[in-house]
């Protein structure tokens, strides 16, 4: 999150409820009803990021026909007006937003200026690709920023939390698009141990089409060697989108670690003789996990911020590549379409960290 | 440097930011403990904050003297593209033959200069914001905090980049951007810190002895508000010279043929198989990012009192 500095234990985007609201009211009604605020919460959220988008092409300097036709239809007459009425560009502004949501509930983005497609078309293509990596990214970032940040908080102030210390600060302080150009360079360029760019092999074709995700959808199909392929091409773009939630997640781990291995429970764990290990794994652990879901959301925000930056050096058919595309040929329509969906994406992601949460969580679950 | 050395000195009582508070739910131990100066947590005793400081210290005086330091000019395409580092060219030279030590050199008075001021810009804002939300309520607090929420639904990147394409592409323009995704976070502890100082003592002693509620949020709330603002601050120049980096590498930020991080690593990108060209400027975007991380880091640690408290097992 740029915005809220890593290091800080970040704030959901949806401003989760406080711990003591969440205490105060048990019980599956409740649950019921916090999700359904919830949900309320995110569509509205969802109208105003069409509303910021909108509000956006308008200060754009210059003439929408122009942007959107291109130059060689907009000297036709007829296709501009037929373009100004279809976008309803005669009409007064805030009709023009209505119209513009009526369009985006749609899924009509405009036409990308690069592609010369929809951009929804576009997106489409792209989501499975970019959530694949993203998802792989999260999932790493977990399995190691979660651990060392246990580590970190057990061996507090000792030289093992000093190195992961700077460990966590160099995570979060990485240039993301330069340390994939250094991964490129280093592992595929000049040691050729891993695959450098795409989702495939020139040479493969793509796994028979269920989900868009190539590792699922091959392996759904039974086509083991275009699993490993698709895997082995993972590694490079995921791990190096992880080095941001990496950090992340082993600072906030070593956080709300240190904070539980404070409380009364289980300094009666250790005084009735259970060992460190079983303190630690059994009483520290759980309730740890439940705090950390909650930057789960975060991270993978950070990860959908990574893709725009990381997805053209490793040739990633991702909305993230499509992303740097468009800023780099000002293809504003595509700009937008991407803003739209990253964000309503990542809406819907906090809506599940949420939700998971709420379930999780046995003081909101039980009465 | 200004933005990270003022909070060295905060106020007594600085209560603590509005952060997630993982042991809250299960009833967290008490908010005591806070560090004194000039303890064993002071930040001159503090490796990492002192490599920090002095790595800082450093990049200044080389933005201050890149043109005594830089070897050459740092846009004079003179020499032979893209050789590698060699006596001449420390760092080689890149695909229109400009020395890439000078333009790094040169890279520091951009990108140290416009982070401090857009997070400057950014608090000013937020603060303001927040606490006017924080301390008027109703629907000022309603508005800015909305405004706040929808800022932050977007991932950080997405939306800075949405606003600098349609802004065009100008070092300007992604400054704004990136101050209209950064001053919520500000926005949103202000507010939290007004609304825990509303209620005490000397705020409601202060409104009873006839101070507007102007005065009271100007004289007497925001000085016991600055420390965790600034320690904010401190943590988010990092941030901030990162965003501003990577809207330049996507082109949006400083154009050609300003010698600037982000856009030289992208020229870097370009030419991947010469690997001086994206190292160096990446290297440097690496070391002032990690010296302010490492700053504000410790800041935090001797300035909020809920994470430097002591966790006696």
């Amino acid at each position: 999150m740029s915005s809220s500095s890593p290091l800080e234990a970040p704030a959901a985007p949806a401003s989760p409820p406080a711990p003591a609201r969440r205490r105060a009211r048990p019980g599956r009604q409740r649950l019921g009803r916090f999700l359904l605020k919830r949900i309320a919460a995110g569509l509205l959220l969802c109208v105003g990021i069409t509303l910021v988008s909108f509000l956006l092409t308008q200060l754009v300097p210059g003439d929408p026909v122009t942007a959107n036709l291109g130059q060689q239809a907009s000297a036709d007459p007829a296709a501009v007006a037929a373009f100004r009425h279809q976008y309803g560009l005669d009409r007064p502004v805030p009709v023009q937003y209505l119209v513009y949501l009526g369009n985006v509930l749609h899924g009509d983005f405009g036409m990308s200026q690069q592609s010369h497609r929809p951009v929804s078309t576009d997106l489409a293509e792209y989501i499975p690709a970019t959530m694949e990596l993203a998802l792989f990214a999260i999932v790493v970032s977990i399995v190691i920023g979660v651990p060392l940040g246990i580590l970190a908080a057990v061996y507090r102030d000792r030289w093992v939390d000093q190195v992961l210390r700077v460990v966590s600060l160099a995570g979060v302080s990485m240039p993301t698009f330069w340390i994939a150009l250094l991964a490129f360079y280093l592992l595929f360029f000049k040691l050729g141990v891993l695959p450098g760019g795409g989702r495939l092999d020139p040479t493969e074709t793509p796994p028979t089409h269920t989900t868009g995700f190539y590792t699922v959808d091959a392996l759904l199909h039974g086509q083991w060697s275009l699993l490993g392929s698709a895997l082995l091409h993972l590694v490079l773009p995921g791990l190096v989108l992880a080095t941001y939630t990496v950090g992340m997640l082993l600072r906030f781990t070593r956080a709300s670690v240190l904070e539980i291995l404070g409380l009364d429970y289980v300094r009666a764990a250790r005084a009735k003789g259970l060992p460190e290990r079983v303190v630690v794994l059994r009483h520290v652990l759980r309730p740890a996990l439940i705090s950390i879901i909650t930057v789960a959301g975060v991270a993978f925000g950070s990860l959908l911020s990574g893709t725009v930056l990381v997805e053209s050096i490793f040739s990633w058919p991702g909305l993230g590549q499509y992303a740097y595309n468009s800023a780099k040929n000002l293809d504003l329509p595509a700009i937008m379409g991407v803003s739209v969906v990253v964000a309503v994406v990542y809406i819907v992601i906090n809506l599940l960290v949420d939700v998971l949460y709420g379930v999780i969580d046995p003081r909101i679950r039980l009465s | 440097m200004t933005v990270a050395e003022s909070p060295l000195d905060p106020p007594a009582g600085v209560p603590a930011g509005e952060r997630p508070d993982p042991g809250a739910a299960a009833g967290g131990p008490g908010r005591t403990g806070r560090a004194g100066r000039g303890s064993r947590r002071s930040p001159w005793r503090q490796p990492l904050a002192v490599t920090g400081f002095v790595v800082l210290a450093l990049w200044t005086l080389v933005a201050v003297f890149a043109p005594a330091l830089a070897p050459y000019d740092p846009d004079a395409q003179a020499f032979d593209t893209l050789q590698a580092p060699s006596g001449a060219h420390l760092f080689g030279t890149d695909e229109v033959g400009r020395d890439v030590l000078s333009r790094v050199l040169f890279g520091a008075r951009i990108s140290l200069p416009y982070a401090v001021i857009l997070v400057v810009a950014a608090m000013l804002i937020g603060a303001v914001l927040g606490g006017l939300a924080g301390y008027f309520g109703g629907w000022v607090d309603a508005v800015v905090m909305r405004l706040a929420d929808l800022v932050f639904a977007f991932p950080g990147i997405i939306l800075a980049l949405a606003i600098a394409a349609a802004l065009g592409p100008q070092l300007r323009n992604a400054v704004i951007a990136v101050v209209v995704v950064s001053w919520p976070s500000y926005a949103r502890l202000v507010r939290s810190l007004v609304l825990s100082a509303r209620g005490a003592q000397y705020v409601v002693s202060s409104r009873l002895l006839g101070a507007s509620g102007l005065r009271t949020l100007v004289v007497d709330i925001r000085p016991n508000s600055a420390g965790p603002v600034f320690v904010m601050a401190a943590l988010d120049v990092g941030n901030a010279v990162l965003l501003l980096s990577g809207l330049s590498f996507l082109g949006l930020g400083a154009q050609p043929p300003t010698a600037e991080w982000g856009a030289m690593v992208a020229a870097g990108a370009q030419n991947f198989d010469r690997w001086w060209v994206g190292l160096f400027p990446g290297l440097a975007i690496l070391t002032v990012v990690l010296a302010f991380n490492f700053v504000g880091d410790t800041l935090r640690d001797v300035l909020d009192p809920r994470t430097a408290r002591e966790v006696r097992a």
